[in-house]
């Protein structure tokens, strides 16, 4: 689960976010909608741990983290969240079963094989695994970085725009694939997007 | 997966800049291992074969060539000195020794000299089989000339003209092989030793081919005829050179000066001739340092600019990293080892290089000058050379790498 309340935060003192309140329970989905320019990937960043709130408070899986350091929020980000970001990016030089191994490797857990080798299958790459990542299509990087976010079991899963590059076949796919793995490890998801198409499927749904 | 199997991942992706950083380490390292090697091998073939040479007294001429060609057996000989004087010389009581040698002939590019059997003790050559040559044309050959030419005791050559191998056979007067030296590193090993005898009888006897008997005929018209008997035969003959050993340094200090104002010949020292050859070669030696120690620089240079060019295109690739639990003092080892990784790749990649160099190098100097310069094992200064690489490695590596404290997590990551 991850809950939200009274986040605030600045850039350069000039721009200000007020981020509604939210609450995601496990094996939920939430649907976080918006126009550009309203701060969605600062919220997502705010709820991933990579930017620290001006003020308002996150509590993650039971665990409130304006209490906690820098050091200890890295490391409860690696182990409790999973982030979907809006374009696939990898680390070039690995190919695709190193770079799903990689989130175990930085997150200091296990290398799980077994894991990503289930990942793949479910989500339709496994044959791809010694390829570079930059001979996926788009598609394939994205359920590739699913499957990255995925490797570490966390408890919540955050998407940034995971489908703004799809077409519509992938762009449902993704989601489905991303709905029922989130169910699978029993985390919660939520989705920032700006997506129409999207809409109509999640009904739990909060506007910025 | 683990940092290190991520900097060679990266270091692979990148193959053409990798290439190019240690390929440049690879040439500098390389051709200051070369020098080094060849420095060694040379000072040590060089210092092996003066020991206890203190002079070498021979025809006027070049100095340095006395000894290249008295010693080393390199260069041609200045030319022949009565054997008279080189006697009157070994009776002065500051002279310990005096090593006649008579040069000339060659047999398949291998020189003959014809010498005493002190010449033999002083290089320390033992024999392998047979017997040590004597007045009787025979001839004990080094290992080297053995085993280049196929020689063995009892078998028989004709030696020729000169000592590039092109000269004309002595035809009617062929040597026999008596004995060979086991190979013991010194100019002994590419020579064919016989005694001063057999040297003269050779071409004693070639003064009866019908030019040289008129040639000799005129000189015989116009040199005075008294005291030509039997006793004064020796002034007639003659050898090319002497290495001499004195008794204490004041015959070092008079000697040469009463040899180089008194007599028909010059005296010249090894050591000073050697270290002078030496301090013309050191020039170039110097020189070719300067350019490795340049190319080195430059290669340091390539090796920061790809990574920071690299650091550069992976900035979001840090900034993922980051973002899933990496601290940033991994990444900065990371980066860091790409550095190391291409230093010590072009450190054994020189060295490799330079021992391949030294190989050819020692080829051609075997053919040309009969010497034997191959020596490989990693000299000393050969780990400074890793130390200095590693240096360099780390030093190019060290500035982008600290680029790793300044990337900005989350606005990297929404910038893209």
């Amino acid at each position: 689960m991850i809950q939200t309340k009274a986040l605030k935060f600045a850039y350069s003192g000039t721009k200000h976010f007020t981020f509604p309140d939210l609450y995601c329970a496990d094996e939920e989905t939430l649907l976080i909608l918006g126009e550009s320019g309203r701060g969605k990937t600062t919220f997502l960043h705010l709820m991933a741990l990579l930017l620290q709130p001006k003020s308002g408070n996150i509590v993650l899986d039971g665990e409130h983290i304006e209490a906690l350091s820098q050091a200890s929020r890295g490391a409860l980000r690696a182990e409790k969240i999973g982030v979907v970001y809006q374009k696939a990016h990898f680390v070039r030089a690995l190919n695709v079963i190193d770079n799903l191994l990689l989130a175990n490797y930085l997150g200091n857990r296990a290398q799980n094989r077994s894991r990503a080798l289930y990942l793949a299958e479910s989500l339709g790459f496994s044959d791809h695994l010694s390829k570079k990542t930059s001979q996926l299509s788009q598609g394939e990087q994205q359920r590739v970085s699913i499957a990255r976010a995925l490797m570490n079991e966390p408890r919540v899963i955050l998407a940034d725009e995971p489908t703004s590059s799809l077409d519509d076949a992938n762009c449902r796919k993704v989601m489905r694939l991303l709905t029922s793995q989130a169910k699978d490890i029993g985390a919660s998801l939520l989705v920032v997007t700006h997506d129409q198409r999207l809409k109509d499927e999640f009904p739990n749904q909060i506007f910025l | 997966m683990n940092i290190f199997k991520i900097s060679i991942a990266n270091l692979k992706d990148k193959k053409l800049n990798s290439f190019l950083s240690a390929m440049l380490l690879t040439l500098g390292i390389g051709m200051i291992s070369m020098l080094l090697l060849l420095d060694k091998q040379l000072d040590a073939q060089f210092k092996r074969n003066i020991k206890g040479i203190d002079m070498v007294v021979g025809a006027k001429g070049s100095p340095l060539q006395l000894i290249l060609s008295g010693i080393y057996q390199i260069d041609a000989p200045t030319g022949n000195v009565p054997l008279s004087e080189v006697t009157r010389l070994s009776k002065n009581p500051m002279v310990k020794s005096v090593i006649p040698m008579s040069m000339g002939d060659s047999y398949n590019g291998f020189r003959i000299v014809g010498t005493t059997h002190q010449y033999v003790a002083h290089f320390e050559a033992v024999l392998e089989t047979g017997e040590v040559f004597s007045a009787g044309q025979t001839v004990t050959l080094g290992a080297k000339v053995a085993r280049e030419t196929g020689l063995k005791v009892g078998d028989t050559f004709e030696s020729s003209h000169g000592l590039d191998g092109a000269g004309e056979a002595h035809g009617s007067h062929p040597y026999k092989v008596a004995g060979i030296y086991a190979a013991n590193g010194s100019v002994v090993d590419q020579l064919i030793l016989t005694s001063l005898e057999s040297i003269w009888q050779v071409h004693d006897h070639e003064a009866t081919a019908p030019g040289l008997q008129a040639m000799k005929e005129l000189e015989d018209e116009t040199a005075p005829h008294e005291g030509h008997d039997h006793d004064d035969h020796q002034d007639e003959k003659e050898v090319t050179m002497a290495l001499v050993k004195f008794r204490n340094p004041m015959g070092l200090m008079m000697i040469p000066r009463q040899i180089n104002e008194n007599t028909t010949m010059q005296a010249a020292l090894p050591s000073i001739e050697i270290n002078r050859l030496f301090s013309l070669m050191g020039m170039g030696i110097d020189t070719l340092k300067a350019l490795a120690l340049l190319i080195i620089v430059i290669a340091g240079l390539s090796v920061f600019i790809s990574l920071f060019n690299a650091l550069k295109e992976r900035k979001y690739e840090m900034a993922l990293m980051l973002s899933m639990g990496a601290t940033r003092g991994r990444l900065f080892i990371m980066l860091l080892l790409e550095g190391l990784l291409l230093a010590i790749t072009g450190f054994a990649a020189g060295l490799l290089m330079s021992r391949l160099g030294l190989w050819f190098f020692a080829k051609s100097a075997a053919r040309d000058y009969h010497y034997d310069l191959a020596q490989y094992r990693v000299l000393t200064e050969e780990w400074y050379l890793l130390i200095g690489a590693l240096a360099v490695g780390f030093l190019a590596a060290l500035v982008p790498s600290l680029g790793i404290y300044r990337i900005n997590i989350s606005r990297t990551l929404a910038e893209e």
